[in-house]
């Protein structure tokens, strides 16, 4: 990857170190994502998603490296972003409805107290609509449930119509059911407005259908490509420091550590038995 | 209603001034309630009061205009608590525990200072319960100017506000530059509670910052609505207790007003009180009271 070569990716990242009380948390991580592509974020807790995340936010102090989006650092002005953070508790007695949430996403960061123009409230119902939270637009985001919530947050996120959408564990705590239900939602929704998507979990097996590509991380490193070019037993085994193999059975992945390591003390990056 | 309003209420220029200024600051600290109970800062807007105080007491020793001292004594203390770390969420409390201890003590001083200097006996009794009877018409288009800039500052950052009120995570992302906009909000709080210590008291000021909007929060499911909700409350408690003190005046022989703050302060106990009850009236569905409270 040089870096004189025009870059048509949509987000880049590069070289991006982080460490924080004097532990590394990023090494070295470099990965691009191109337009519209649906992205799947996987690693076990503590892997460092999350922080990446902040890093492309620009909310993140960062040792070295650069996002850059389409091939410019991020100012605040140009926020092409939508972001799902991990977790939101929303005060229950907070008099705001989940549409007042969807429209904060398109003026919410606007000083002044400009009258909402028509075509916003037409938008902020049509998105509504598209994550299927219409029938509960006019109650207090902190009285709906965690998968309700979830779908106003989307809403809340593309209504600014950002070309890439991270979405960080939107899938925990939901049931098998509404895993699919979600994914299904994100495919169509991307797809419609063109949005790329980064997306993270620890499971990599329900957005196996509909990822395009993956970015791994573990140890404070990445790998990044087509699932079939990162979950092989040579690569991960890199990333994880020892050996790991890959299983696929009935269309799902494993990644099955073989034996404890040898050699320098064992830390919980190690997948114990199965990580997927 | 001859028995509601007793002699000489409608003529009485002191009571036209007292029902203005209350109005002005009752309206004020509504709107930046509204923000502060949202915010969780309820704490720091008390404390911002007794910084007041201190301030206000300051001013009395030296001789400087109440106003000055009361509104310039809440804003330095905005800022040393910005300083020491209002900004961070688990910094909150501390920064404000510390700064509140250090105006407490800055105001004792004064006080006892002051109580000791003969010219200023009553001072204790002013700074802490408020002087609205006492407070003069110039002191009117002070308050309103004040007031305005108050709420115009609001207004600017309004949405931003909100939006960090809500998630920090989303504002941020959003671009909203939060160490700004909660700056601007502890300077505009610290003004509000700053004018209201004057008319209500210090001591009592924090009830009409945090009362009307604790109870328009109860009820209203808008903000908007919330925000003119509590101003009417507010103005509602303000204007009672104005009048309840008036006429305490003939209500005993010995013919001593019983003081405005506890009036003003008994009327938002009983707002608060109905606006639970109707909370309860509006929401009756136990499936709704049962539901998981967003997810971990
Ligand atoms: N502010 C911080 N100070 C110190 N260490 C931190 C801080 N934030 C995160 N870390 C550490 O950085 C590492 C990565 O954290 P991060 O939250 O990015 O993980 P994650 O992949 O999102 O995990 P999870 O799946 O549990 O959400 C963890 O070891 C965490 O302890
Ligand atoms: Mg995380």
């Amino acid at each position: 990857m040089s870096d004189h070569e025009p870059s048509t990716a949509l987000l880049e990242v590069r070289d991006v170190n982080v460490s924080a009380d004097g532990r590394d948390i990023l090494r070295d991580v470099h990965f691009s994502i191109n337009h519209g592509e649906f992205t799947g974020l996987i690693g076990s807790n503590g892997a460092g998603k999350t922080t990446l995340f902040r890093v492309i936010l620009g909310i993140q102090e960062h040792a070295s490296g650069e996002v850059l989006l389409h091939g410019e650092p991020l100012t605040r002005s140009n926020r092409s972003i939508g972001y799902v953070p991990q977790k939101v508790l929303f005060d229950p007695d907070l008099p705001i409805r989940a549409r007042d949430l969807v429209a904060l996403g398109a003026d919410g960061h606007r000083y002044g107290l400009r009258r909402r123009p028509r075509a916003l409230h037409d938008a902020v119902d049509e998105m509504l609509d598209a994550v299927d939270a219409g029938a509960f637009a006019d109650r207090r985001v902190g009285s709906l449930s965690g998968g309700e919530q979830q779908r106003v947050l989307i809403a809340h996120s593309l209504i600014s119509r950002p070309e890439l959408l991270l979405l960080d564990e939107p899938l925990a705590n939901l049931d098998p059911g509404s895993v699919q239900e979600i994914i299904a939602l994100l495919h169509r929704v991307a797809q419609r407005q063109r949005v790329a998507i980064l997306l993270s979990a620890h499971e990599m097996n329900p957005l196996l259908p509909v990822m395009d590509r993956i970015v791994y991380v573990a140890n404070g490193h990445v790998a990044s490509g087509t699932t079939d070019e990162v979950v092989r037993p040579s690569v991960l085994s890199a990333l994880y420091g020892h050996h790991v193999d890959v299983l696929r059975v009935h269309g799902r992945v494993l990644v099955v550590a073989t034996a404890l390591p040898v050699g320098p003390a064992p830390n919980d990056e190690h997948p114990e038995f199965v990580v997927e | 209603m001859g028995w509601l309003f007793e002699p000489g209420w409608w003529a009485n220029g002191t009571v036209r001034t007292a029902l203005l200024v209350g109005f002005v600051v009752a309206v004020t600290s509504a709107v930046v309630g509204i923000f502060t109970v949202m915010r969780g800062q309820s704490f720091a807007g008390h404390a911002l009061t007794d910084v007041a105080t201190a301030g206000g007491a300051g001013a009395f020793l030296a001789g400087v205009a109440p106003l000055v001292g009361f509104v310039g004594g809440g804003v330095l203390g905005a800022g040393a608590m910005d300083a020491i770390g209002v900004q961070r969420v688990k910094g909150r409390d501390i920064a404000t525990g510390v700064v509140l201890g250090a105006a407490m003590g800055l105001a004792a001083l004064f006080l006892f200072l002051s109580a000791r200097s003969s010219s200023a006996s009553g001072t204790t009794q002013l700074v802490l319960f408020g002087s609205i009877f006492t407070v003069s018409p110039s002191t009117l288009p002070e308050v309103s100017w004040l007031s305005g800039a108050v709420l115009v500052t609001l207004a600017a950052v309004a949405r931003p506000l909100l939006l960090s009120s809500l998630s920090v995570e989303l504002a941020a992302a959003r671009g909203v530059r939060l160490r700004s906009v909660g700056l601007i909000f502890m300077v505009v709080l610290a003004v509000a509670v700053g004018m209201s210590a004057i008319v209500i008291g210090a001591i009592l000021s924090t009830a009409l910052l945090i009362g009307p909007p604790a109870s328009a929060l109860r009820v209203a499911r808008r903000v908007g609505r919330a925000v003119a909700l509590a101003a009417g409350l507010g103005v509602l408690a303000t204007w009672v207790g104005v009048l309840f003190a008036y006429d305490s005046y003939y209500w005993f022989p010995s013919h001593r007003s019983l003081p405005v703050s506890f009036f003003v302060v008994a009327a938002i106990v009983v707002e608060y009180l109905v606006a639970s009850v109707l909370r309860r009236r509006t929401r009756p569905a136990p499936v709704a009271a049962s539901e998981p409270e967003g997810w971990t």
